[in-house]
């Protein structure tokens, strides 16, 4: 992670180039993938957060598999949930709009 | 304090599920920066509630995760995300409501 934001730091500066003009695309570009991993990370701690209150009762000294598979389940459901919230919002924003 | 663009509803400067931000004074003079980030920052509100939303309905819709999402779930999750849209709006038209019929409070609550 702090690999991958120190690379952007370097691209930043080499992708100035010359004349120290800022390229608008290149920064623009370079937002979005931020913003994409921002949100990334975002989902994960969340899932994290969930999966392990379902799965996870009186932690023991490693994870068994069926807490591996329930954490396995947890993660696809939780991206159906993500997915039917996303679309049922969206729904609704378009919906908002159109009696506007 | 900026007037909130796109609703043609002012309600101030609380925000609802609803309201587009503006991007006025940002990005400098450069007006394709400008717009890049009223669509990005958009972009984001919509993907935080998302997430918010998301974490909130999965406490009241999902028993014990199964091998797919069946469809009492997912009715759960789409009732779950517009009752809480209706919530966020009842709480904005009940707040301007009660500020309306508090002539001494309007002024100073709704700069």
């Amino acid at each position: 992670d702090s690999g991958m934001e120190s690379g952007f730091g370097s691209d930043f500066g080499s992708g100035g180039g010359g004349g120290g003009k800022l390229d608008p695309g290149l920064i623009m570009e370079q937002v979005k993938v931020q913003i994409a991993v921002a949100n990334a990370q975002e989902l994960l701690q969340r899932m994290t957060d969930k999966c392990f209150r379902k799965c996870i009762g009186k932690p023991g000294g490693s994870l068994d598999n069926s807490e591996q598979k329930c954490i396995a389940m947890c993660m696809d459901r939780y991206m159906d949930s993500w997915n039917t919230v996303s679309r049922a919002y969206n729904s609704r924003l378009q919906r908002e709009r159109a009696n506007m | 304090r900026s007037q909130r663009g796109g609703t043609g509803r002012d309600r101030g400067n609380t925000g609802s599920a609803m309201d587009a931000p503006s991007a006025a004074g940002l990005g400098g003079a450069d007006p394709q920066l400008q717009r890049f980030i009223e669509v990005e920052t958009q972009k984001q509100r919509f993907q935080q509630l998302v997430h918010q939303m998301t974490e909130l309905c999965w406490e009241k819709c999902m028993d014990k995760p199964g091998p797919k999402l069946d469809s009492r779930a997912e009715t759960c999750f789409v009732n779950c995300v517009e009752r809480f849209i209706d919530t966020s709006q009842f709480i904005l038209n009940r707040l301007e409501q009660t500020q309306k019929s508090k002539s001494a409070f309007s002024e100073s609550l709704s700069d």
